[in-house]
């Protein structure tokens, strides 16, 4: 016979022993424990932020220097000096790969942080605000989800041409509007919680309902989510690169090196140059994807149906 | 029934409204005026005034809207800035491949991914179940142009099939011939969707197989397959069109990527070639398009929803 459980958080409501100061405040969750995948995302997606961050200082050469001076062959084969062979204008692939990652990793966490912060704080707003400022806001919201994104980002870059400020905003305010959706609708499924009517019985204020009753339960899938989101501004900003129209070249850019050295492909040289800045961005994407369905996994995998 | 569907065609016209303004004003507000790049040598006052006039852009903003819907409508899309070619014509050339790629594309990646995707949820669990998962969970967030470079390496350098590049003219083939000219961007975009639909589909119809009905039908001794087929798909069928039509309306943004890796003339390249150039006429043009075929796709999406699910018809 096994002992059983002793759960310490779960009180019976109605022992009159327990004074309502004892009770404790929550369920404290357990902590997250990565799978084997969990841990494979982990390792590659640390791995590309450390590249990343120092990736311009540890390039073996300049972002456009030129590996061989003397020789004017473009699309090299790997070779003592040039590990990964040289792009379409001679340029050592390992070195822009490395100093592409910190402009692309860099352009898109900082556009889906810009992305959170605007759609968390408008999307809760929207939550607690009453139903006519929601109404209004959800409208003009749906009027941008019904475009394509790649679509908005066309628009956008033809009028005001391409630059990463321009990038950053046009992805953050993109991506803000799929974000205040998601916290609309978490918000409102937690505003019609007993507990939060509980705490407005009370007489507890809107900023404390929002930072001790919405925000604690919000937390974990919006986290979940801002992975999620991540890999969808890193395809977004790549592929904008990709079609000419995001980071401009000389800069690296991953998406921009796949389109630079297509090239390559088409008359079958070292394809390396396509070959290495395409795995650098599907292996993020990729690892930060896999992280993700770890933790939603974990939290019960409810966020697919929140989608 | 019928009022919530033109309920949702209402809400459907009102976004295409919607994004015929953004559109708009999105392009209106080119700095660099577009009739200056163009007349870039000759770009005196009086050529800039004459040519303004011409556009029409010395009226005002709501009057310039107004115009140019009311000629959208009428399927007068204007003349191209960069090419002063009518906009009709430039994409009367280039539509078809857009259309046979993104058509083709439903034709082939749908099916096999639905049946894979029923396949897995037939044996929750089995080795091939998650095998399959492994590799959906991986490739759905991969980008287009890797999978074409996997593509491409695979079948043009390892096996000698094919080209990298997509030539020729597609005058004259039958659908055999189109598929095997367009087969590599096919197989691209249906590598693309197929990730979501196989999980979508899968998820659809293990979660009618957790419903008390198909707990019943086990019992009763009703032979697995004819559960699935009968009890569980019948009822699945709504998410699943609704995910198809979400899929189907995300090969818009796929094409663009997938026309410009492998080089043939599309409607995709002419609004990239029309970004660069900033023929502002052309994006406008081009854009409500796609957008439209977007619109019509999640419309198409709300209402099978709608028809699968009668507790949607009721919302609370």
């Amino acid at each position: 016979m096994s002992a059983p459980v002793h759960h310490p958080h779960v009180v019976a409501p109605f022992d009159e022993n327990v004074s309502f100061d004892e009770l404790p405040d929550a369920p404290p969750s357990q902590a997250y424990r990565p799978t084997l995948t969990g841990w494979i995302g982990i390792i590659i997606t640390c791995f590309w932020l450390f590249i990343a961050v120092f990736g311009s200082f540890l390039a073996p050469y300049g972002e456009n220097a030129l590996p061989f001076p003397d020789d004017y062959a473009e699309f090299q084969s790997p070779k003592e000096g040039a590990s990964l062979g040289t792009d379409v204008e001679d340029r050592d692939v390992l070195s822009r790969v490395m100093y592409g990652a910190g402009r692309t990793i860099g352009i898109s966490f900082a556009a889906t942080l810009l992305a959170y912060f605007v759609g968390v704080v408008l999307g809760i707003g929207a939550a607690v605000s009453g139903p006519r400022v929601d109404m209004v806001m959800s409208r003009i919201n749906d009027a941008f989800l019904s475009l394509p994104t790649i679509m908005l980002g066309l628009v956008v870059v033809a009028a005001v041409g391409s630059s990463i400020p321009v990038l950053i905003l046009t992805a953050g305010m993109i991506y803000a509007s799929v974000v205040f959706r998601l916290s609309r609708a978490i918000g409102m499924e937690i505003m019609v919680m007993d507990y939060v009517e509980a705490a407005k019985v009370r007489g507890e204020g809107r900023w404390w309902i929002i930072t001790r009753e919405i925000w604690p339960n919000a937390r974990m899938p919006l986290i979940t989510d801002f992975g999620l989101r991540l890999i969808y501004v890193i395809l977004f900003i790549s592929s904008l690169s990709f079609l000419g129209l995001g980071v401009q070249p000389p800069q690296a850019d991953w998406g921009s090196m796949v389109r630079e050295n297509l090239g390559a492909l088409q008359y079958g040289e070292s394809q390396l140059a396509v070959i290495a800045p395409a795995v650098a961005i599907a292996t993020l994407t990729v690892s930060i994807n896999l992280i993700v369905d770890d933790v939603s996994a974990h939290g019960g995998g409810k966020l697919s149906k929140r989608m | 029934m019928l009022s919530l569907i033109i309920r949702r065609l209402g809400i459907g016209i009102i976004s295409v409204l919607a994004v015929s303004v953004i559109i708009f004003v999105g392009t209106m507000i080119l700095p660099g005026d577009a009739e200056q790049i163009r007349l870039c040598q000759e770009a005196t006052e009086a050529n800039i005034a004459a040519m303004r006039e011409r556009l029409g852009l010395d009226k005002s903003i709501v009057e310039q809207y107004l115009i140019w819907l009311g000629n959208f409508v009428r399927g007068d899309l204007g003349v191209s800035l960069a090419s002063d070619a009518p906009i009709i014509e430039l994409i009367a050339d280039r539509y078809h491949n857009t259309v046979y790629v993104a058509v083709l594309t439903a034709l082939i990646g749908v099916p096999i991914s639905l049946a894979l995707g029923i396949l897995a949820a037939m044996f929750p669990g089995s080795l091939y179940d998650r095998i399959l998962t492994f590799v959906s969970v991986s490739l759905v967030a991969a980008p287009e142009f890797f999978t074409a470079t996997l593509l491409v390496l695979l079948f043009v350098f390892a096996l000698g099939i094919g080209n990298a590049v997509v030539v020729g003219s597609t005058e004259g083939k039958d659908i055999f011939g189109l598929i095997a000219h367009f087969a590599l961007p096919i197989a691209t975009l249906s590598f693309v969707i197929a990730s979501q639909l196989i999980r979508m589909s899968r998820a659809a119809v293990l979660n009618v197989m957790s419903s008390p009905y198909i707990e019943m039908a086990i019992l009763k001794g009703v032979p697995r397959r004819r559960i699935i087929m009968r009890h569980a798909l019948l009822n699945a069928i709504g998410p699943i069109v609704n995910v198809v039509a979400l899929n189907l309306a995300y090969l818009v943004t796929g094409v663009i990527v997938v026309e410009v890796y492998f080089g043939y003339p599309g409607l995709a390249t002419l609004i990239v070639q029309a970004v660069q150039t900033r023929d502002f006429i052309l994006i406008q043009g081009l854009g409500m398009i796609f957008c439209m075929t977007y619109v019509v796709l999640m419309l198409i999406a709300d209402v099978a929803a709608l028809m699968s699910n009668p507790r949607l018809r009721h919302p609370k």
